[in-house]
């Protein structure tokens, strides 16, 4: 009987990944066309809005959702390599966020400082990286001290800011003149990212630059080896002289400080204050970006513009085709199911397989 | 007594097998006979385990086929993956052991097995395995969990688990390097056993003596190539080695007497606990001079492993002192230890030792990579990890394509030499070459070929004449009598004596070994 058998490749190619990324779009997309016919809509109509939407007309709101993807993309990718889980990059966005907020509606009435956004963005950036950092940091000494799960931990820290931050805007810090509105006070203008066109602000450059940075510490710096040691090996790392500990602590300030950043970029960029949306999941969507990306920081780049043009064509779906925004989500949760499940293909190979020649020969 | 008409039973002709930047293997001829012992022999990188792992299906041959005896017949088989050969009666057991820690021996036996019930007998199972255990006397209680055996009561687990498979044809790789001495001469007892109840059994090993003793026929490899297939009972170690290697061997080398200088490492009744919170060492006191070998002996499992870490910094100790040249380093993380030039040859290779998905080049700088001259500030320099991977390569004739290919795809005995390549040349360059570095080496030549055992055995005895103080625990009495100045007998992690190498008795050494004698 013929039958169809998976076979461990012990040798696996090094394009295949590329193949497989390809392939698992491919499929994604077909599966979705038949949900979109389901919807009553013509697939290839509905396509052809959304990439024409996301790659053409409005390709500066791609720019603007790619910001915080690759701030996340680039705060998962980070801690992955070393193969500590961090998946709060959610909840390090939003405290990340709130201390951007924080800073730039308090801080001016405290200290009196030139109203310059030379002096500002720089003080918001570090309260954000800080308190993403700090964030981070708990769940990491959990780790490195007591050996707490840190999937565990960095995925509650997600609820405990979300809430946190939930109630501060609905609550301590609503702007009394918002009439009735949930929200905070605007934050001064010399605290805004400067724009470039629509939307676009100079967050993606940072962005751009953080990802430089990412990728110098983890391929050229001595700190980078240890990440890549412990993360393939922790045993040799320590063997090698490496501290656990201390790099336990390290990867997780900067995980946690690229996912600050992202709120940053979203209140002084986007929002100018803090209101519903700042936690839309773009955390973990960073999970999404840093995997298809194969955790290289500027794969991270493409890979958030890809997810972010999703995004932009699914809300042109929404308006022009009156189809639920959400089939952006969905193909990107199919792109990544794919992507997960042809892995197996990378490391596996189907074979049709006939019976062994020799059982059935001789007499 | 072989059989030398008997029939063939599994036969590979012309096998060629490539890897990227590497001819593994170059059109092979090889054939085993049904109760046979078929050795197989070669330098590192040679391709046995290539070889071997195209017959058991974990890799696919580029050229060359696989014939197998089918009903009395010779006849072509298509081995596409390990089920496959399996399928066919062919079964491997590898070097590192692929048993799950966590379970029983029956457990294990069943795991992956296609045909196994819902609802599982496990007497019946367990029955059987005492069946197979009595046959070919391979002692197991199959309820033991296999955290529980010694690595010999593992392997003879591996081979049930082969043999519970219906597995006619058996592949050993290596299995002797990780044994003692007498549990290598059980193997090979089962082995013969095997062999008369009609199995065909390939068994690959560096050691010449297992080879004579064991084997029937042995096929030698060279750079992937047959260059001989020879009657055991017609043949010789040097003639083997010569074969091998394509020079003579030198099977003893010349110690110089030693220049000792002052004492480099000492150890005070240090005690220790083992992985499982068990006491390993138990006032331990050991010094170790400028150049000055002192041998360990003792049968694996009785300190060795912990020792070893102790020294190094890797494992915390519970009472004791260990003191540096003077300095005492008790409590002091590894990285001290490192600064102090204690270098470390740890006896698990891929666990220890080696990161295997990085390539050569990264590993090959684990203990320099935050120094001049491999790093200025925070930044590695690539170049200059190039050329020092590229030197130490080169120096100790690590077989590889290249710096980037993954450790792992190194021959077994090539990983070994790029680890001692990196160590010996660590402690030297951290301690600025006027205090004696110290080195730390368990089981060195483990997995190396008889050529490559002689050049690593000089390079010690090469690095004592230059003043390193080196701790060498080894299972191989031999060897510690060749290289060692003193040798401590480690029992039950207690120290039952310190000898004199130039003096030691041979017998006097086993009691202490046995825990009978203690001086
Ligand atoms: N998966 C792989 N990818 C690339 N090269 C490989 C791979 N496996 C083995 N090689 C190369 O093939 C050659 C033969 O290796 P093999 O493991 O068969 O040697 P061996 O004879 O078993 O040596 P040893 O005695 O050291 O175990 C080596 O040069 C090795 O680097
Ligand atoms: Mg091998």
């Amino acid at each position: 009987m013929i039958h169809l058998k998976f076979e461990k490749r012990l040798e696996q190619s090094r394009y295949s990944f590329v193949g497989v990324l390809v392939l698992s779009i491919v499929l994604a997309l077909l599966f979705g066309a038949l949900l979109l016919a389901y919807a009553g809509a013509n697939p290839f109509v509905a396509y052809a809005e959304m990439a024409k939407s996301a790659f053409y007309s409005d390709w500066k709101e791609t720019l603007v959702k790619a910001t915080p993807l690759i701030f996340t993309g680039l705060s998962v990718t980070v801690a992955f390599r070393m193969r500590f889980w961090n998946i709060g990059a959610e909840g390090q966005l939003v405290v990340g966020g709130l201390a951007a907020a924080g800073a730039a509606l308090f801080l001016p009435e405290i200290v009196t400082l030139p109203e310059s956004p030379w002096v500002w963005i720089p003080i918001m950036m570090t309260a954000s990286i800080l308190a993403g950092a700090l964030w981070a940091l708990i769940p990491a000494l959990l780790k490195a001290f007591l050996g707490v799960n840190e999937i565990i931990t960095t995925l509650m820290f997600n609820y405990i800011a979300i809430f946190y931050y939930q109630f501060l805007y609905t609550d301590a810090w609503k702007d009394p003149a918002g009439r009735g509105f949930p929200g905070s006070a605007r934050i001064p203008s010399f605290t805004k990212l400067p724009r470039f066109t629509g939307r676009v602000h100079l967050g993606i450059v940072i962005a751009v630059i953080a990802a430089i940075l990412i990728w110098v510490i983890m391929s050229k710096t001595r700190q980078g080896y240890e990440f890549r040691l412990i993360g393939e090996n922790p045993t040799a790392a320590r063997y090698a002289g490496v501290n656990l500990f201390r790099n336990i602590i390290l990867v997780m300030i900067l995980s946690g400080g690229m996912a600050g950043l992202a709120g940053f970029s979203e209140i002084s960029g986007v929002s100018f204050k803090l209101q519903q949306g700042l936690a839309v999941g773009y955390g973990f969507t960073g999970i999404i970006v840093a995997w298809l990306a194969r955790l290289n920081p500027f794969g991270v780049i493409l890979v958030a513009l890809l997810l972010a043009g999703l995004l932009v064509g699914g809300d042109e779906l929404q308006m022009s085709m009156q189809l639920p925004a959400a089939v952006g989500e969905v193909l990107q949760g199919m792109i990544l199911l794919f992507v997960l499940g042809a892995d197996i293909f990378t490391r596996y190979r189907l074979r049709v397989v006939q019976p062994p020649v020799a059982l059935t020969s001789g007499d | 007594m072989p059989d030398t008409s008997a029939p063939i039973a599994v036969e590979m002709r012309g096998i060629t097998k490539r890897f990227p930047g590497v001819l593994a293997n170059h059109k092979v001829d090889f054939a085993v006979r049904v109760g046979e012992i078929h050795a197989l022999l070669g330098e590192n990188g040679a391709g046995k385990s290539t070889l071997m792992s195209v017959l058991c299906g974990l890799y696919q041959q580029d050229e060359g086929k696989i014939l197998l005896a089918q009903k009395r017949e010779l006849s072509p088989v298509q081995i596409h993956s390990p089920s496959d050969a399996f399928d066919l009666g062919i079964g491997m057991i590898h070097q590192h052991f692929k048993l799950i820690p966590t379970q029983t021996v029956a457990e294990n036996m069943i795991l992956g097995l296609k045909d196994t019930p819902f609802n599982l007998q496990m007497t019946a199972i367990e029955n059987r395995i005492r069946d197979l255990a009595d046959r070919y006397r391979l002692e197991v209680d199959p309820r033991a969990y296999i955290w529980q055996l010694s690595v010999g009561e593992r392997q003879r687990v591996e081979i049930l688990k082969v043999l519970y498979r219906g597995a006619n044809i058996l592949i050993l790789d290596e299995p002797t390097a990780v044994l003692t001495p007498q549990e290598a001469d059980e193997l090979g007892a089962v082995m013969r056993n095997m062999a008369s109840e009609g199995k065909a059994l390939i068994f690959i090993s560096h050691k010449l003596d297992e080879i004579m003793a064991f084997a029937d026929r042995v096929t030698v490899l060279r750079s992937g190539e047959n260059v001989a297939t020879v009657e055991v009972s017609n043949s010789s170690k040097t003639e083997l080695a010569q074969l091998m290697v394509g020079r003579p061997v030198l099977f003893t080398i010349e110690k110089p007497p030693s220049q000792l200088g002052d004492v480099v490492v000492a150890m005070e009744k240090v005690s220790a606990l083992n992985d499982k919170g068990l006491p390993a060492l138990d006032n331990v006191s050991l010094e170790i001079r400028s150049g000055e070998i002192v041998g360990i002996a003792g049968v694996a499992g009785n300190g060795q492993r912990e020792l070893a870490e102790v020294v190094t910094g890797l494992r915390p100790t519970t009472t004791g002192r260990i003191t540096i040249r003077n300095r005492d380093m008790t409590h002091q993380p590894p990285y001290q230890f490192i600064q102090q030039g204690v270098a470390h040859v740890p006896g698990d290779r891929l666990g220890m030792g080696l990161a295997g998905n990085l390539p050569v080049s990264d590993n090959m700088i684990m203990k320099s990579y935050n120094r001049e001259p491999i790093s200025s500030g925070i930044f590695l320099r690539n170049q200059m990890i190039r050329t020092f991977a590229q030197n130490l390569v080169k120096a100790f004739q690590v077989l590889t394509p290249n710096l980037e290919t993954p450790a792992r795809n190194l021959s077994g005995g090539n990983q070994q030499k790029a680890i001692l390549a990196r160590e010996i040349t660590a402690g030297k360059n951290l301690t600025k070459g006027d205090e004696p570095p110290f080195l730390v080496t368990v089981y060195p030549t483990r997995g190396l070929d008889v050529g490559a055992i002689e050049t690593v055995r000089r390079e010690l005895l090469e690095q004592r004449a230059q003043g390193v103080a080196i701790l060498l625990i080894s299972e191989q009495l031999d060897e510690l009598l060749a290289l060692s100045d003193r040798i401590a007998v480690l029992h039950g992690g207690e120290i039952m004596g310190i000898v004199d190498a130039a003096e030691a008795d041979i017998e006097h050494l086993g009691l202490m070994m046995a825990g009978e004698l203690h001086i």
